[in-house]
């Protein structure tokens, strides 16, 4: 076992790997966190099914399985998927969040439905593009990770230029109209970013978890501090791991999507987090409430006490 | 009149989804006053002063602003001079961040795009925290603090502005007596001090110990001017029971 997890822990292609799914766990956890605190948490996930169809649709019109091209196709049905969503919120009496799983399943179901017509059509090139549904992270090649990389300091540089004015809008966005800082150019920066974020997470994780890892980060994170520059950090932190650790467990067995075991080890991050963050956890909680309770107690037989 | 009126809205219309909130609104703020904007809800109070931060875009009409040469600009031009106090309602309190941090964002309209706060921004941010009554709760996580240290928290914020003009959208709605005692003594300083203070208003009963000037809104001006002169039973009926088959929810 452990000769085992020093050979893959040594082999280059894993080592490649981890670092492109850590890499997109760390960008998950920081633009994340944004999103949750904007509640746009199922933004995300309608953005991530929609993009299937795009990624199908690219591949039919090249014919090959070519990273940058299937990205494009993704981002573009989800900006059209987006559009979707605002014109029914808008136009019709349709409420966001029906709005949102109405686009989210459509768009996914249509996914489904060209990647099968894919599949049924012989050609050695469309191996693997299943793989966008549940993420495997194994696929990825050498550019990849440098595209993955490359989007990275683009937008890890963004949250840092962007400091003050991100965290300004996110907290109180009519104050931060108020000064000056124009509402379209900070929500567009926002939305282009957890796009990316999602577009280079598809084929490692899939479009059904993506969502997962942009939410999950920044809620365990936010359990360990009320400081915005640490929940940031420690959001980063722990997408960062979750897609290392992740991966090397999928690289253990043949044929164990790296997608969900990620998410898997979110999740753990994330009850970890809530049992036993030292003030905010379950246990923490309950450990104060109980205090309380017996001073409350000892009150009450003083009372009884200097009564009787 | 014109000279003197720090702020002017001229026959300024708004509507939602082509429902008319405020219609033909004209009227002058003066400087160095602090007035009262009273109506029932709905009346467009909050939609009046968006218009005037520029966060609404209005159908017709527009709002002046003086600035110090007495030259009339537009509130682009003068954003920095101007502060606003949204409700506390209107921002998640849960948000990870401090009390300090609340209070410099109202730096960040001075420092503009990209810059960070400096420690003169940093000193002005807990100076106003002092004013406020609030000094040892600058490290507090935000979720920590009552109803009316949040008020408290803004007015730090606008105060650390440094502006004119200061707008506030229900500064005292469901705040304790300390706060409203704390919120009303910062105003008259203000107020003594030139700068022109308006403030929308829920509770009748203090209008006429608070402020100098009124402004009756339903839709439209019922009245404004003086507490003295134009404060009275009458109009407060007018303005709160006049009907509105506009079919606005309340």
């Amino acid at each position: 076992m452990l000769i085992e997890l020093f050979t893959i822990l040594s082999d280059y292609t894993f080592q490649l790997v981890a670092l492109g799914t850590g890499i997109i766990g760390l960008l998950s956890g920081v633009i994340g966190t944004y999103a949750t605190l904007r509640k746009e948490s199922l933004l995300g996930d309608a953005l991530s099914h929609a993009a299937l169809p795009g990624i199908g649709l690219a591949f039919v019109m090249i014919q090959r399985k070519e990273l940058l091209f299937l990205m494009i196709g993704a981002i573009v049905s989800g900006l059209i998927a987006t559009a979707l969503i605002q014109l029914i919120t808008r136009k019709t009496l349709v409420k966001l969040d029906s709005a949102l799983s109405l686009v989210l399943s459509s768009f996914f179901g249509l996914g489904l439905v060209v990647l099968t017509a894919i599949q049924n059509n012989p050609n050695a090139q469309q191996a693997g593009l299943q793989s966008f549904i549940f993420g495997q992270a194994s696929a990825m090649l050498q550019r990849d990770v440098q595209l993955i990389a490359g989007v990275g300091v683009i937008l890890l540089t963004l949250v840092v230029l962007f400091w003050k004015e991100f965290k300004c809008y996110t907290f109180d966005p009519m104050f931060s109209r108020t000064l000056g800082f124009s509402s379209k150019v900070i929500e567009f920066i926002l939305s282009m970013m957890i796009v990316l974020t999602i577009i280079i997470g598809l084929e490692s994780v899939g479009v059904i978890l993506i969502s997962a890892l942009l939410i999950g980060p920044s809620i365990a994170a936010r359990q360990w501090s009320h400081r915005l520059s640490r929940v940031v950090i420690l959001a980063g932190l722990t997408g960062f791991f979750s897609g290392v650790i992740g991966t090397l467990v999928s690289s253990m067995g043949d044929n164990i999507p790296t997608g969900p075991v990620i998410v898997v080890v979110v999740s753990l991050f994330v009850f970890a987090s809530l049992l036993f963050a030292p003030k905010q956890g379950l246990i923490a909680r309950r450990i104060r409430k109980r205090e309380k309770q017996k001073h409350f107690l000892t009150r009450l037989n003083d009372l009884k006490e200097g009564q009787s | 009149m014109k000279k003197e009126s720090a702020i002017q809205i001229d026959k300024l219309t708004v509507a939602y989804e082509a429902q008319p909130v405020l219609l033909n609104i004209s009227l002058a703020f003066k400087k160095g006053k602090m007035t009262a904007i009273v109506g029932p809800n709905g009346a467009g109070k909050s939609t009046m002063i968006k218009a005037m931060l520029g966060l609404v875009e209005p159908v017709t009409g527009e709002v002046v602003y003086q600035d110090v040469d007495q030259e009339a600009v537009s509130y682009k031009e003068l954003k920095n001079r101007i502060a606003y106090v949204p409700q506390n309602t209107s921002v998640d309190w849960d948000f990870p961040t401090t009390v300090r941090d609340v209070v410099l964002m109202g730096r960040y309209g001075h420092l503009g795009w990209f810059k960070r706060p400096k420690n003169k921004d940093r000193e002005i941010a807990r100076q106003m925290l002092l004013k406020v009554g609030l000094p040892s709760f600058a490290s507090r996580q935000i979720s920590q603090l009552s109803g009316g240290q949040r008020q408290r928290v803004f007015l730090a914020r606008a105060l650390a502005q440094e502006a004119d003009v200061y707008i506030m959208d229900e500064p005292l709605a469901g705040v304790d007596m300390k706060t409203e005692h704390i919120i009303m003594k910062l105003l008259k300083q203000l107020v003594a001090e030139g700068k022109t203070v308006l403030v929308v208003h829920h509770d009748l009963q203090t209008v006429e110990e608070y402020f100098d000037d009124i402004v009756f809104i339903n839709q439209e001006v019922i009245a404004a001017g003086p507490v003295d002169e134009t404060f009275d039973k009458q109009t407060v009926k007018k303005t709160y029971h006049r009907d509105r088959n506009l079919g606005e929810g309340e």
